[in-house]
This record gives structure tokens, C-alpha cells and sequence, in this order.
């Protein structure tokens, strides 16, 4: 297991490396000239090279990637070229925000889609099950901001249990928590059913109903204790699609996250904060890839002792 | 049927059994009036080629076949007097394990890998209120000791990835047996596993059926196989039961030509295959069956007959000039002499 960490966390450096210069380059290709930015639009030509020296950004590009790798482990991300103040500080103060609505988003999801899809296996073919998958499919296609404006209609504002979006409590979280959660409950409801389905194919699954154990036991201890773990794997490999649902959600309630932060820096080109984004973004699917490993390995004992 | 040493009613009695599948071709009927007895103690070998019934009939006995899309036409299970086939499910989950104990072809893959190999025998023991925690476990230790496989106090830890395919098989073993059952089906119990292990494997049913006093149904392809274990044959052919006698009346004297083609086929004793060496012509698949005797088709004997009505599995004597032999049934219109 240890070496099998090892291994896992070698990977996701290099992953993370890779990210850092794939966003540095990206940062040369966007139409806006740093030095100009940060110098201001009225500056002289020569004020905007003299701060083109400072920043470093007259070095070759090797030498620009090692500074720039340099500052980032040290937590340095830049400065923000709209809000004058360091990039860390900006993301810092968005990110438990986003943390917050992703934790509520998972547990949504995996509230939602887990039982939907051991249920829809369990009664494989019936009518039931192909209704829940109907349902899921809706999940997944309803576009979030329609499912999410419905939602603050209905529940926020005709039924006034929750409040009009903005960030607070939980009574905040509740709707766009759900509204990130119907997506992807209707996706792990579809992937745990084919899981599940696999599952209950299995010999093993034969044994346990020989031994005497009931119908719930063979399906959800038996099956699903082997069909949880891909997937748990996916909830961290789920952590792409979320950031796209993030900006979405973030966007119709109101939801001060890194979706806004990010959304308001790709209008205003503030390249230092686009790149803090991408970078943290990057390292929080590296971390739900690993933990989805972690977790995986301490399910199933195949793993655990590689 | 040979009731033994004076038992006279069977430990389970399958009767005129007829299972149906529903496929994309139509219904096709896969067991077609099976007839089948086991008695307290006794040993059954079901031998027959592959595809001729024998899994279904076992899992029929289970109630494991799905539903759809299995279904039974016809006949009746009848395990110590009651109509397994008309249990309440509940009552069938009760005797799944406990009083009908079952193994399978495939040692590798029917344990849980998830789990450890104390939690699934303990389990069996919890299911039917035998012993729970710390008894149960310390009971499937015991079990394990039983089955041949030591140190039990490391084994009850190990997951299955952990051991062999014959280890494997011996805590399956260890499953089927906790409850002290009355019946064990031991499907193909060693195809998969090398011929070493196939021996242990065996030596072990025969020891352990003596040790448990239970009665063993025994499938397989290895004539060989039913040789050594068991006191009565069934030989499976096409959905019927063909021909049956006791394991030394059938290889001495086969009166079903199917029977007597498996044993001209048949490897020498002691070398082992996992296929049967063939017989010409093909097993008529399921929905491909006349009306009359399955093996008509492929058989030397054939008259015209055979193909018109199905011959009933009835008493035949011994061969001619030899005393009649009770007990031995053959499913055959002209049987061989
Ligand atoms: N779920 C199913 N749907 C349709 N047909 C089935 C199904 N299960 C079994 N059958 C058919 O029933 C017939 C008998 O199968 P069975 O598994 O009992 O054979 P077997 O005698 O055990 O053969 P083997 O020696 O290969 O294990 C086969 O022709 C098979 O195609
Ligand atoms: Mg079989």
C-alpha cells in the first residue's frame, strides 16, 4: 500500500508539473501583454519595458518557467492584475466557499444516485428500473442553470423555504448544493447500476444466496461493497466535470466561490488569476484522483497489499 | 433407486422435474421430466456432456436458476418429504446453506474478494442462527481445521486473492458445510483445479461426507471421478435422466447406448480429462429436440420408435445370461444387451 502510494503521488506531480507549464505557455498565447496590464493603458512605452524588466518577463521563457515554478512553491500565484492584491489571498478567501458547495454537491449526489442505481439493478429490466433511469438521464441533461433557476423559483421563491441564493448557513447551501447534486446523482445513478449489475453477476454473488442470505444482503453487502469502489474512484475523477457545474451554480445563486472568481477573471484577462485558478483546480482533481485511490485501497484488499 | 442400509424414504426425490428457458428464439425446455432420488448418506454421481442439464438441475434444487428467465413446467423437488418447488421464499432462504449446502465450478472467483475468508464462513453460521461474533468465529476456525486448511488462526485474516484455487475450494468447502447440512451439491467441484488438487479436493468430499453423514450430488465430466466417490450414477443426457445404477453395475454392465458410448470413450482409469471424449453427432441444443429420445440421432440402435416417443426410464435387467440386477433403470427402447 505504501509503495503503491508512493507511486500514486510521483504520478501527481508530474501531473500537476505539467499543468504549470501547460497554463504558462497558455499565458503567452492570450492577446494581453502583461507588462501593460500591470503598467496601466496611459503608461509610456518605456515604463511599460521597465516594468517588462522587473517582472523578468524580457528573460528567456526557460528561465521565466523556473521563476515562475519557484514562486508557486512558495504559495506565490502573483498578483491580480484587476484587484492589485496577490492572487493566493483572492483564491484563499473563494475557496472554502467552493469546498462548502462541493461537500454539500457530493452528498447529494451520492444520496441521490447510490440507492437509485443498487435499486434500478436489484429490479434489473422492470419497469421501475427503467422509470428511475429516465429520471437519472433527465438528472444529467437538464442544463444546470434551468434546474437551478427552478429550483430557487419553487423552493425559494414560491414555497420560501430557502433563502434567494448568497452565502451563509446551510439553509444557503441547500439549493445549489441540490443543484449540483441532480447532475451528478443522475450520472453515479447510471454508474452505480452498471456497477451493481456487474456485481450481481459475480460467482461470489452466486455463493452468498447459497449460504441463505436474503436479497438486500446479497445486493448491498455482497454486490455492493465490490460495486462501490469504482464508484467512489469516480467522485474523484468527477471533480473536472464539477468545476464547470461550480461556475454555473456559483453564477445563479450568488455563491462568492472560485466559479465566480474564475468566470470574473476570464471577462477582465486577469491572467494571474485565470493561472491561480487553473493551478488550484488542477491540484484539487490530482487530490480527489488520489483520495479516490486511497479510498478504493483501503476497500479492496487486492489493492491494499500491492 | 438403492435405498441404503435400510433408509427407505430418499433425502431428496426430484420428480418428472421439467425447467424452461425464455430466450430471444422462444421458450426452450432445458430439463424435461428429470427423475432423480438421493438417499441419507448416499453419494449420487450426475454425469453427462456438457450442455445436457446438470448445472440446472442442481440450481433448480437451489431455486437459484433467475426468474425470469427460468420457469418450471412441471414436477416437484421433494427434499425430506416437502415440495421445495412450493416454499415461500423465505422458507427456501432458510434452507439454502443450512440443510442443502453447495459448491461450484469455480473455486477462483466464488468467494467475496472483499471480504476475509473468517467473515464468510462466519456468516453462513450467523445466517441461519448458528453462532454470531466471536463464536462464529472461533466455529469457522474450527471448520477451517476441518477442511484442511491451517493455520486457521492466519487463514480466518486472509482474503481469497491470498490463497490457491484448491485452498479456495476448501473454504467453499468450510461455507457449505457449517451448518452441518443434509445434502451437499458439489457442481463440477474440481474442473478447474490441477489433477493433484483434484484428487485432495475429492479425498476430502469422501472424507468429510462420512464425518458429516451427508448425502453428496455429485456433478461432473469425469467418469473416473464417480468411479471413486460415488455409490450411485445418474447419466444426464439432453435434459433426461438416461440410464442410472450403482457406480460398479453401470461400469460393469451400461445398458443405455449414450452410457455405453461415454465409457468406450472414457480415458483409462486414473488419467483424468476435463472434457469428454466425444461421441459422434452433436447434443441437440435446447428448442432443437424431437419429440422422442434425445440420443436418437446419434445413436447405432435407433428404430423407429425412438424418434416418435420418448422412452421412460425403467427397471432393465442385467445383460443377458447374468442374474437381473435391482435398481438399475435405463431411459432406452432397445437397450444394449
Ligand atoms: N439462463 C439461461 N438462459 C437460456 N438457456 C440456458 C440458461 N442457463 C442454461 N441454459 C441452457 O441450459 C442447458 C443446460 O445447461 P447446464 O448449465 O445445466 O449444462 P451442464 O450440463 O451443467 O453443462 P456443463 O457440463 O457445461 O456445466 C444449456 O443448453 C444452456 O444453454
Ligand atoms: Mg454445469
Amino acid at each position: 500500500m505504501l509503495r503503491f502510494l508512493a507511486r500514486r503521488l510521483a504520478q501527481s506531480v508530474l501531473v500537476i508539473l505539467g499543468v504549470t507549464l501547460v497554463t504558462f505557455l497558455i499565458s503567452f498565447a492570450v492577446p494581453a501583454d502583461p507588462a501593460r496590464m500591470i503598467a496601466g493603458r496611459s503608461a509610456s512605452a518605456a515604463e511599460v519595458a521597465s516594468v517588462r524588466h522587473q517582472l523578468g518577463l524580457d528573460r528567456p521563457l526557460p528561465v521565466q518557467y523556473l521563476r515562475y515554478l519557484g514562486h508557486l512553491v512558495r504559495g506565490d500565484l502573483g498578483r491580480s492584475y484587476v484587484q492589485r492584491i496577490d492572487v493566493s489571498t483572492v483564491v484563499e478567501s473563494r475557496l472554502p466557499a467552493t469546498l462548502e458547495l462541493m461537500a454539500g454537491a457530493i452528498f447529494f449526489e451520492l444520496l441521490l444516485g447510490l440507492p437509485a442505481g443498487a435499486f434500478s439493478a436489484a429490479r434489473r429490466g422492470t419497469r421501475a428500473d427503467k422509470g428511475t433511469m429516465v429520471l437519472s438521464f433527465i438528472g444529467v441533461s437538464a442544463p444546470q442553470f434551468v434546474v437551478g433557476l427552478l429550483l430557487l423559483y419553487v423552493f425559494g421563491y414560491l414555497l420560501d423555504l430557502f433563502p434567494l441564493g448568497g452565502y451563509g448557513g446551510l439553509a444557503n447551501l441547500f439549493l445549489p448544493a441540490l443543484t449540483l447534486g441532480i447532475a451528478g446523482g443522475g450520472w453515479y445513478a447510471r454508474q452505480s447500476r452498471s456497477s451493481m449489475v456487474d456485481a450481481l453477476r459475480q460467482d461470489y454473488v452466486r455463493t452468498a444466496r447459497a449460504k441463505g442470505a436474503g436479497e438486500w444482503r446479497v445486493v448491498l453487502l455482497h454486490a455492493g461493497r465490490n460495486a462501490v469502489l469504482p464508484v467512489i474512484a469516480m467522485i474523484g475523477l468527477d471533480i473536472g466535470n464539477f468545476m464547470q457545474g461550480v461556475v454555473v451554480v456559483e453564477a445563479v445563486y450568488g455563491w462568492p466561490g472560485i466559479g465566480q472568481l474564475a468566470w470574473q477573471a476570464i471577462q477582465q484577462l486577469d491572467i494571474p488569476v485565470i493561472m491561480g485558478v487553473t493551478i488550484v483546480a488542477a491540484v484539487a482533481i490530482v487530490l480527489g484522483n488520489l483520495l479516490a485511490d486511497i479510498i478504493t485501497g483501503a476497500l479492496d484488499p487486492r489493492i491494499r497489499v500491492r | 433407486m438403492i435405498p441404503k442400509d435400510g433408509a427407505s424414504a430418499p433425502l431428496l426425490a426430484i420428480e418428472d422435474l421439467a425447467v424452461s428457458f425464455g430466450t430471444e428464439s422462444g421458450r426452450v425446455s432445458v430439463l424435461d421430466g428429470v427423475n432423480l432420488s438421493i438417499f441419507p448418506g448416499q453419494a449420487v454421481g450426475l454425469v453427462g456432456e456438457s450442455g445436457s442439464g446438470k448445472s440446472v438441475t442442481a440450481m433448480s434444487v437451489m431455486r437459484l436458476l433467475p426468474s425470469p428467465p427460468s420457469r418450471v413446467d412441471r414436477g416437484r423437488i421433494l427434499f425430506r418429504g416437502q415440495d421445495l418447488l412450493a416454499l415461500p421464499a423465505g422458507k427456501m432462504r432458510a434452507m439454502r446453506g443450512d440443510r442443502i449446502g453447495m459448491i461450484f465450478q469455480e473455486p477462483m472467483t466464488s468467494l467475496n474478494p472483499t471480504f476475509t475468508v473468517g467473515f464468510q464462513i462466519a456468516e453462513a453460521l450467523a445466517l441461519h442462527g448458528k453462532a454470531r461474533g466471536v463464536a462464529a468465529h472461533e466455529r469457522a476456525g474450527a471448520l477451517l481445521e476441518r477442511v484442511g486448511v491451517g493455520p486457521a488462526a492466519r487463514r480466518l485474516r486472509q482474503y481469497p486473492h491470498e490463497l490457491s484455487g484448491g485452498l479456495r475450494q476448501r473454504v467453499m468447502m468450510a461455507i457449505a458445510l457449517a451448518c452441518d447440512p443434509d445434502l451437499l451439491i458439489a457442481d463440477e467441484p474440481t474442473t478447474a483445479l490441477d489433477v493433484t488438487i483434484q484428487a485432495q479436493i475429492l479425498d476430502l468430499i469422501a472424507r468429510l461426507r462420512a464425518e458429516f453423514g451427508m448425502s453428496v450430488l455429485l456433478i461432473t465430466h469425469d467418469l473416473g471421478v464417480v468411479a471413486e466417490v460415488c455409490d450411485l450414477v445418474a447419466v444426464m443426457y439432453a435434459g433426461r435422466i438416461v440410464e442410472q445404477a450403482s457406480a460398479a453395475r453401470l461400469f460393469a454392465a451400461p445398458r443405455h447406448p449414450y452410457t455405453l458410448g461415454l465409457m468406450e470413450s472414457a480415458p483409462k482409469l486414473g488419467q483424468r480429462v476435463k472434457e469428454l471424449p466425444t461421441i459422434p453427432g452433436m447434443v441437440p441444443p435446447p428448442g432443437k429436440r424431437g419429440p422422442g429420445c434425445g440420443f436418437v440421432g446419434r445413436c447405432g440402435r435407433a428404430l423407429a420408435r425412438c424418434a416418435a416417443e420418448p422412452p421412460p426410464l425403467a427397471p432393465v435387467g442385467g445383460p443377458v445370461g447374468s442374474s437381473a440386477s435391482p435398481g438399475h433403470e435405463a431411459a432406452c427402447w432397445n437397450p444394449v444387451p
